[in-house]
């Protein structure tokens, strides 16, 4: 398998508190990471680091290094927007912007200079195909985004992740704000969507880590407890702490 | 309420609530006689002079032996000088606002919006007497004009005057738009210049709407400002010569008018209530939908 | 654009279209924002420097005097003190009232909505308006004449949304426990207002009174037909019933009729000296009430 992400010795603070410490962990392409942990145990905090959404906080500090293929994306000098193209996010509450459907997934492609009116709808198109969205959508392109149903927007925000044509969607909780139903939605189309992207997923919820993911990563305090196979850490996990955290002893 | 209206030794509340009741309905009193007292006062001459000769007359000769009196002058300067007010302030005030509200650090605004501040707080009279002494005669040198005094001269007056409104109000505007959508435009890979104009502006587009309607009710209801700038002769409106708005129709004459003129001068400010009144129910609409309040 | 051909992260700049368009942007924001604050500094600079030169203790001290060709402001700021006072003094108890009964007593909605609009709509109204008005019911009507007291009327129903407003907002805050625990003790409606809200919102007031003094002492346009343009001296009696300029109107008949610039410029400057004040007090004031709410 390729690394997508090779973490190495990452340190991040928040002025002075030192929120993760040594971080070293090999993200895999086309795999999906899930990454559990306790409210407040980094696991956000990281994710976050990934698309360098973390310069917008002016007191956090990194050191190590994370490459995102061969390239150094820690305190170095990239384009940092490129990198964001790449490596797309979603976020936790759904976050349609006040637009139509159709603006919402053209958004990204008009930013990155796409303003031919058949290419846009092609990619409109495309991107909502992919969310599994399109058939619901199709007849509302021109309504607002914000009168779609909560399961809907969060689909609609990944569909707009897509449309830039990203390799890394960067999931933080996608479902946390969802009821079930929009929940298992999700997870169907994140497992469909591994084939062509490599997917990190921050979740609450441990069944969904099961149910969904290759490998999953254990978060407790800023310190990376345990990176394993999901398989492996959910049947027989190595460290205490991780054994204790799936049986529910804390968290 | 209805506990103490029935308890009969606490005469106290009872007169309390009365007393508040009345001062509660005594603003619709205070509407109503403006009103009333505008109607009352402006009604008559535009019978006499009929509607469409004052509406539409095109002079304004109000101690001539033969009497004119049409005010589409003053309309027309009232709408061109908020006109022009608007398409020189609004840009100036409307990239001020998105500076401020989203660039500008913490130090930078603490030191800007006293000064912002303070530009709303300057009385009219004093814009008026700096224009009076600097842009006036810099007008005439600079287009070589006989005199500086002009529609001109009354727009950037105006400019001046309503940019804090629309600072202040787009300020407001921009702030009420959740950090959420600025977080998705970035992560789109969008830098913060784009998201803040193609995000972040429209999503607060009501508000900065309301802020330039606010402007535009400033600028048509000032009338020091302008009485001291804009030469005051009732002439049709021209960007380089002496004018008269609705407001200053009003004031220049108010104080040796009688009969008629008088009473036309009431209708005159009849016609600018009437204005102010559709620019009101206009800007309720756009806070509402904007979610701002009026500050 | 294929799909495969990834920009590079290590290419720095934006494709020129971007970041042509980001440039604009920013420079276009620096420029207004450089104009709006050099404009500010501009009027500050240019009233203080040409009026310090004509300040004296004689012209803020003396009334101006056609016999010996003397000119003082004293009497304008006078009747500047006269007039706010007596408008914030009927307006207080006007405001806060009306404030206190949209928030506490009314139980129609419909009619805290016609209210709110009535006092929206007054905000509205540009001072010309209400000057005129003024002038037939208060000076002709009610048959004031032109008198500093037709003059603070006239401001006291142009003032009145400004304190209802902050009044009810201050309301706003005070918490709904601190209501129903007085009303579970057994206190009447008033009573309570009295002793558990007013005092909780008497910061707003405060700001709302400030906010009302700028406002009234920046006026010019609802003063000239009611106030009046009199520059005699006189003591707080004589002086509300009888005609008087403001410091506002006063400027305006020096510098448009009389072409009397010294001393328009020692008004503008001690306008804006003013006008400084009441902002500073408005803001300080604020922000000193929400540390002791913290």
């Amino acid at each position: 398998m390729e690394t997508i992400f090779d973490v190495e010795n990452f340190n991040l603070w928040y002025g002075d508190n030192h929120a993760l410490h040594n971080i070293n962990m090999k993200i895999e392409k086309n795999a999906i990471t899930a990454l559990i942990g306790p409210s407040g145990c980094g696991k956000s905090t990281f994710i976050k680091t990934l698309n360098r959404m973390n310069d917008l906080i002016p007191s956090v500090k990194l050191s190590g290094s994370i490459r995102y293929r061969g390239q150094e994306i820690v305190n170095s000098d990239i384009n940092v927007y490129n990198l964001r193209k790449e490596v797309g996010m979603v976020f936790q509450k759904p976050n349609p912007f006040p637009m139509s459907v159709y603006d919402n997934i053209a958004y990204g492609p008009r930013t990155h200079g796409i303003k031919n009116k058949s290419q846009l709808n092609d990619i409109v198109e495309k991107s909502l195909r992919d969310a599994a969205i399109f058939d619901e959508l199709k007849d509302r392109l021109k309504d607002s985004a914000l009168g779609l149903s909560g399961g809907q927007q969060q689909r609609l925000c990944i569909a707009r992740a897509l449309a830039v044509k990203p390799d890394v969607l960067l999931m933080d909780e996608p479902t946390s704000a969802l009821d079930p139903i929009s929940t298992s939605k999700i997870e169907e189309l994140v497992l469909d969507l591994k084939k062509e992207y490599s997917i990190v997923i921050v979740t609450h919820n441990m069944q969904q880590a099961v149910r969904i993911s290759d490998y999953t990563a254990f978060f407790l305090l800023g310190d990376l407890v345990e990176f394993d196979k999901t398989d492996k850490i959910f049947s027989k996990p190595s460290d205490k702490r991780t054994e204790d955290y799936i049986t529910g002893r804390f968290g | 309420m209805n506990l103490s209206d029935k308890s009969n030794k606490d005469s106290v509340e009872t007169i309390a609530s009365t007393i508040f009741l009345i001062l509660g309905v005594i603003n619709i009193g205070f509407v109503l006689l403006i009103c009333v007292y505008l109607i009352i006062a402006g009604l008559p001459a535009i019978v006499k002079i009929g509607p469409i000769d004052f509406l539409f007359g095109t002079k304004w000769a109000s101690t001539a032996a033969d009497p004119k009196f049409g005010i589409l002058p003053f309309i027309l300067t009232s709408i061109y000088g908020t006109a022009g007010a608007i398409i020189i302030g609004l840009p100036l005030g409307f990239f001020s606002a998105v500076y401020l509200a989203k660039i500008a650090s913490k130090k930078v605004r603490y030191v800007v919006e006293p000064l912002i501040d303070l530009l709303a707080g300057i009385p009219s009279v004093v814009y008026g007497f700096i224009g009076m002494l600097v842009l006036v005669p810099s007008i005439r040198t600079l287009f070589g004009l006989p005199d500086g005094a002009s529609l001109f001269a009354a727009i950037i007056v105006l400019a001046v005057m309503i940019l804090p409104s629309i600072i202040k109000v787009s300020i407001t505007a921009l702030e009420a738009v959740p950090q959420e959508y600025e977080l998705g435009s970035l992560a789109l890979g969008a830098n913060e210049i784009e998201t803040y104009y193609r995000v972040i502006v429209p999503a607060a587009k009501s508000g900065i709407a309301a802020a330039v309607v606010l402007g535009v009710g400033r600028a048509i209801g000032e009338a020091m400002a302008v009485m001291m700038v804009a030469g005051n002769a009732a002439n049709m409106p021209s960007l380089f010569e002496s004018v008269r708005f609705l407001t200053t129709a009003v004031a220049s004459e108010m104080s040796y008018s009688s009969g008629l003129q008088r009473e036309a001068l009431f209708s005159i400010a009849l016609v600018l209530f009437v204005f102010i009144m559709m620019i009101n129910a206009t800007l309720n609409v756009l806070l509402k939908r904007g979610g701002v309040k009026r500050k | 654009m294929s799909d495969n051909a990834k920009p590079s992260l290590q290419q720095k700049s934006l494709p020129f279209g971007r970041s042509l368009y980001s440039h604009a942007l920013q420079s276009c924001m620096l420029l207004c924002i450089g104009i709006t604050v050099a404009l500010v500094f501009f009027l500050i600079l240019y009233i203080l420097i040409r009026a310090i030169p004509y300040f004296s203790w004689e012209i803020l001290t003396t009334k101006p005097s056609y016999l010996r060709g003397t000119i003082g402001v004293l009497p304008d700021i006078l009747n500047t003190i006269y007039l706010v006072f007596t408008a914030l003094v009927i307006v207080l108890p006007l405001g806060v009232g009306a404030a206190i009964y949209l928030n506490e007593y009314a139980k129609s909605q419909k009619l805290v909505k016609v209210i709110e609009y009535a006092v929206e709509t007054l905000a509205g109204i540009p001072s010309i308006i209400y000057g005129l008005v003024g002038m037939l019911f208060f000076c002709q009507f009610l048959s004031l004449q032109t008198s500093l007291l037709a003059g603070s009327l006239t401001l006291v129903i142009m003032s009145i949304p400004v304190i209802i407003r902050t009044t009810q907002e201050s309301l706003k805050t005070v918490p709904n426990g601190y209501r129903e625990g007085a009303f579970g003790l057994g206190s009447a409606r008033w009573h309570m207002i009295r002793t558990v809200v007013l005092p909780c919102c008497i910061d707003g007031i405060v700001t709302g009174c400030i906010l009302a003094a700028g406002r009234m002492l920046g006026e010019s346009a609802a003063l000239l037909f009611t106030a009046g343009f009199a520059h005699a001296l006189h003591g707080y009696i004589d002086g509300i019933t009888s005609s008087g300029a403001t410091l506002t109107v006063a400027l305006y008949v020096y510098a448009k009729e009389q072409g009397e610039f010294e001393v328009a410029f020692v008004i503008a400057a001690i306008l804006l000296v003013l006008c400084f004040i009441t902002n500073y007090l408005a803001q300080a004031y604020g922000r000193h009430m929400k540390k002791i709410k913290q």
